[in-house]
């Protein structure tokens, strides 16, 4: 008996942490950023943290299920009660509480630190897509789902990003701290990217800040995290971190395309709406 | 303890067939209409999970549109809570709590058969909102304005629902505060009731407090969309996040409306089948009050994201990490009375010790969510259906099951079929885990919750839970033949099948008679 109840739970954890941490990812991105690396560190404490309570608690229970059941002739003992057992168990977690709480803080400050960030983004939240404007430099673009349409409707082979690329990604630079000031115009978005450890739901009306760093040049792709209607999951999020020289080179970019733009721009937008200007954008930045 | 229980001539219900059950005082009759009714609902908002899963198989599988996808996961997250979990309870309530005092029957009979003949119409305006133009409300259970604003008449109709089911619960509550209050026997000190009445005392006193509160959020809701006010539109001074404030302090509490009673339950089933006292009864009341008490000061834990300044974050931080030492002196409680006992594993004892380990684990990913920054990482993401599908399937859901084959011979004076019962608990054990534990994974990995489509990177992780969960509502139908098999017959379960069982109700024959203790029973 004892050896099949222990073979049995072998392999149910097997099923369900070995098997998969072979196959799939089963922990957090690798961190890209410096929050997402204490995220990435707080996590796996609280995981040292249950496992060790587990293994007491649940060692215990083990040890109670083989050995005293009724079928091998246990006796039932008759006490009910034992003050100092329970004082100790109500102080024991509390006190390991207290140790998690102590980092947690720390982090819970670094994140709310938006001070001496190099570079201030507004996004804005629409269903379903984002607007990224860069306030010093006058640089604003929708950031669309580009992948096509046929692959959403099953009608061709999905691509390796379905779903999780735009047409105009937010472009930012490697190692300098990038805040994040989050709006939206219609409903309650958010605005999340796994990897770079920063989520902030979208407000209308109000404006919430936040902020990033990107340790190193990469495209990180995240998604919109409350429900905001029929269009939620077709909202992803690309940020493309790229060094501080290539960024400046794409500043330049953006802001001369601008200028050449911006009359085609605006018969087009008086004729045909504005769909047609982050269609133009699209083109000119691919 | 000693009982009598008495027989008058007109022992049976006064009116036959569907009469009976419509114009029905009796707090057993009721109990069973709850009952039944959580039943039938458990299979409707189920199948709507069932479709999800499909929906969810394969990214881009159109089986219906993303609208649709949406509505479905609020009316499976709507009707599990209210019209699953919840009923269920006050079915069991209805039940257990006059035969476990003592009480001839509930406090307020003819309340007790409004409160129940409310929740079907508030079940069939639900429903109906499938056909409305617009469809059903697609907001998620949480119905965040300003998106809940927009929506098409289906909302109004989940309002109303909401309104109805409230008004239901509210009058539940009252009832069962006071008849704990009031109909106790001579001698059944409040010290003396078993756990599961201390816990639904507690939980009558939260529902009584919060939903209201939910009421209140709705009909503000209601304004917005039809009678010109600004209450969450920041364009007329109003604030979206205020109604998040107003809906999880309700919310809250409302988790632990759900999984108080299933305490209670647990709380019974393990020292009988322990064949010892339950360890640390005092400790368990305390437990529950401070739970409860404390349910009042979290509900920000839900908001993370929102931005609050730091001191509400840390606030909300520490409160919620603090909830999880009485929870968890619970759980010590639970072990400790099962340590030297004399253990016997019939199916609500496998149940009862399933929950202990699942509800542990949703606690754990409770405490991981608990820490503020993380839960910045995982908030809206598929870990948090994780944590709380650990806590309400394996722990509300499994607790009610558990109640059900530990009461059931009681109810029905027959015994379920013992097999069945071992085949549903151990099916239902390993199809809930390889449904919800990989989503841990998949929300660890990034992926959004309440969306209808989703990136090729969660592909195998996906199909892994929807064949999985596709077991996992077959194996139901074992329940529901488990259930109907012995209401129909059996073995015959005298009055105590559970030796180690002692409290009142155990004392009555096997099926109650239809009214019980008309004379007081005395405590000794
Ligand atoms: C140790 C105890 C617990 C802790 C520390 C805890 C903590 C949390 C936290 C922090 C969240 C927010 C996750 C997010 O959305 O970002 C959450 C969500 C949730 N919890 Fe718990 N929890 C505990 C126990 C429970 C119990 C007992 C229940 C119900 C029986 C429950 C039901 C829920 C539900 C339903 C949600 C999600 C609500 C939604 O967003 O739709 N939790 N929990
Ligand atoms: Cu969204
Ligand atoms: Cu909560």
């Amino acid at each position: 008996m004892r050896k099949t109840v222990s073979g049995a739970l072998c392999l149910l954890f097997g099923i369900l942490v070995w098997a998969p941490a072979r196959a799939f990812e089963i922990n957090l991105k690798p961190p890209a950023s410096p929050i997402a690396e204490q995220i990435y560190g707080l996590h796996i404490m609280v995981l040292w943290v249950c496992l060790g309570i587990f293994i007491v608690v649940f060692g215990a229970m083990l040890y109670a299920i083989v050995n005293h059941r009724k079928s091998v002739g246990h006796k039932p003992a008759l006490f009910h009660e034992n003050l100092a057992l329970e004082v100790v168990w109500t102080i024991i977690p509390f006190l390991i509480l207290a140790g998690m709480a102590y980092p947690a803080t720390r982090t819970v400050l670094a994140m709310k630190n938006t001070a001496g960030s190099a570079l201030s983004i507004e996004v804005t939240g629409y269903q379903w897509k984002w607007q990224y404007t860069y306030l010093p430099y006058g640089i604003s673009f929708f950031s669309t789902l580009s992948t096509p349409p046929a692959q959403l409707a099953d009608l061709a082979p999905k691509n390796r990003h379905y779903l999780e690329q735009v047409d105009h990604p937010m472009v930012v630079p490697t190692g300098e701290k990038i805040r994040l000031l989050v709006t939206s115009a219609d409903v309650v978005h958010s605005w999340f990217v796994p990897a770079l450890g920063v989520k902030q739901d979208a407000f209308p009306g109000f404006i919430k800040a936040t902020w990033f760093e990107a340790d190193a040049p990469g495209v990180y792709r995240g998604y919109c995290t409350e429900l905001c209607g029929k269009g939620h999951a077709f909202m992803p999020i690309v940020v493309d971190a790229v060094t501080p020289a290539q960024f400046a080179a794409w500043v330049a970019a953006e802001q001369r395309g601008k200028k050449t733009a911006a009359t085609a721009a605006a018969k087009a937008q008086a004729s045909r709406g504005h769909r047609t200007l982050t269609a133009s954008r699209a083109a000119r930045s691919s | 303890m000693e009982a009598v229980a008495s027989h008058d001539e007109h022992a049976g219900p006064h009116a036959r067939g569907l009469v009976r059950w419509i114009t029905t005082t009796n707090h057993k009759d009721i109990g069973t209409l709850y009952l039944c009714f959580s039943l039938v609902m458990f299979f409707i908002a189920g199948f709507f999970a069932m479709l999800i899963r499909a929906e969810l198989f394969e990214p881009g599988a159109r089986l219906f549109s993303p609208a649709l996808y949406n509505q479905f996961v609020t009316m499976h997250g709507l009707m599990m809570i209210f019209g699953v979990i919840m009923p269920a309870f006050v079915g069991f309530a209805n039940w257990q709590i006059p035969l476990m005092i003592g009480a001839p029957d509930m406090a307020f009979p003819r309340m007790n058969n409004w409160s129940f003949w409310l929740l079907p119409f508030a079940a069939l305006l639900m429903i109906g909102e499938f056909f409305v133009p617009g469809g059903a409300a697609a907001t998620g259970w949480t119905m965040y304005p300003p998106l809940s604003v927009e929506m098409g008449p289906g909302m109004d109709m989940t309002i109303f629902a909401i309104h109805i089911l409230g008004i239901s619960s509210i009058m539940g509550a009252i009832n069962i505060i006071t008849t704990i209050l009031n109909l106790r026997a001579p001698g059944m000190t409040l010290m003396k009731m078993p756990l599961f009445v201390w816990t639904w005392l507690i939980t009558a006193y939260l529902l009584v407090a919060v939903m209201p509160v939910l009421a209140g959020a709705v009909t503000m809701v209601l304004a917005d969309r039809h009678f010109g006010t600004h209450f969450f539109n920041a364009a007329g001074g109003g604030d979206p996040i205020m109604f998040q404030h107003i809906f999880w302090f309700f919310g809250h509490p409302e988790v632990y409306i759900m999984i108080l009673p299933a305490f209670g339950i647990i709380s019974e089933i393990i020292p009988t089948f322990s064949r010892k006292p339950l360890f640390g009864y005092a400790s368990m009341v305390y437990a529950t009050a401070s739970i409860a008490t404390l349910s009042f000061v979290v509900w920000g834990h839900h908001m993370f994201t929102v931005g609050f300044p730091a001191s509400g974050q840390l606030f909300f931080m520490y409160a919620t990490m603090l909830i999880a030492v009485p929870t968890g002196v619970k759980i010590f409680n639970w072990v400790a009375t099962m340590w030297r006992g004399s253990l016997s594993f019939e199916t609500p004892m496998l149940f009862a010790i399933g929950f202990v380990l699942m509800f542990t684990i949703g606690g754990f990913s409770g405490l991981v969510l608990a820490v503020t920054p993380v839960d910045i990482q995982l908030h809206g993401t598929y870990y948090v259906v994780a944590h709380f599908h650990y806590v309400l399937f394996s722990g509300a859901a499994m607790a009610i099951m558990a109640g059900i084959y530990y009461w059931l011979p009681k109810w029905t004076g027959h015994m379920y079929d013992e097999t069945l019962g071992k085949w549903h608990f151990w099916l239902t054990t390993i199809f809930f885990n390889l449904t919800f534990f990989p989503m841990h994974f998949l929300g660890l990995a990034g992926m959004p919750r309440r969306v209808a489509d989703y990136a090729l990177q969660y592909t195998t992780l996906n199909q892994v839970v929807s064949i999985a969960a596709f077991g996992l509502g077959l194996s139901q139908l074992i329940f529901l033949y488990a259930i109907v098999k012995c209401i129909r017959g059996g073995v015959p379960a005298g009055d105590r099948p559970w030796e180690g069982a002692t409290s009142l109700e155990w004392t009555l024959p096997s099926p109650p008679p239809y009214h019980t203790f008309e004379t007081e029973p005395v405590i000794s």
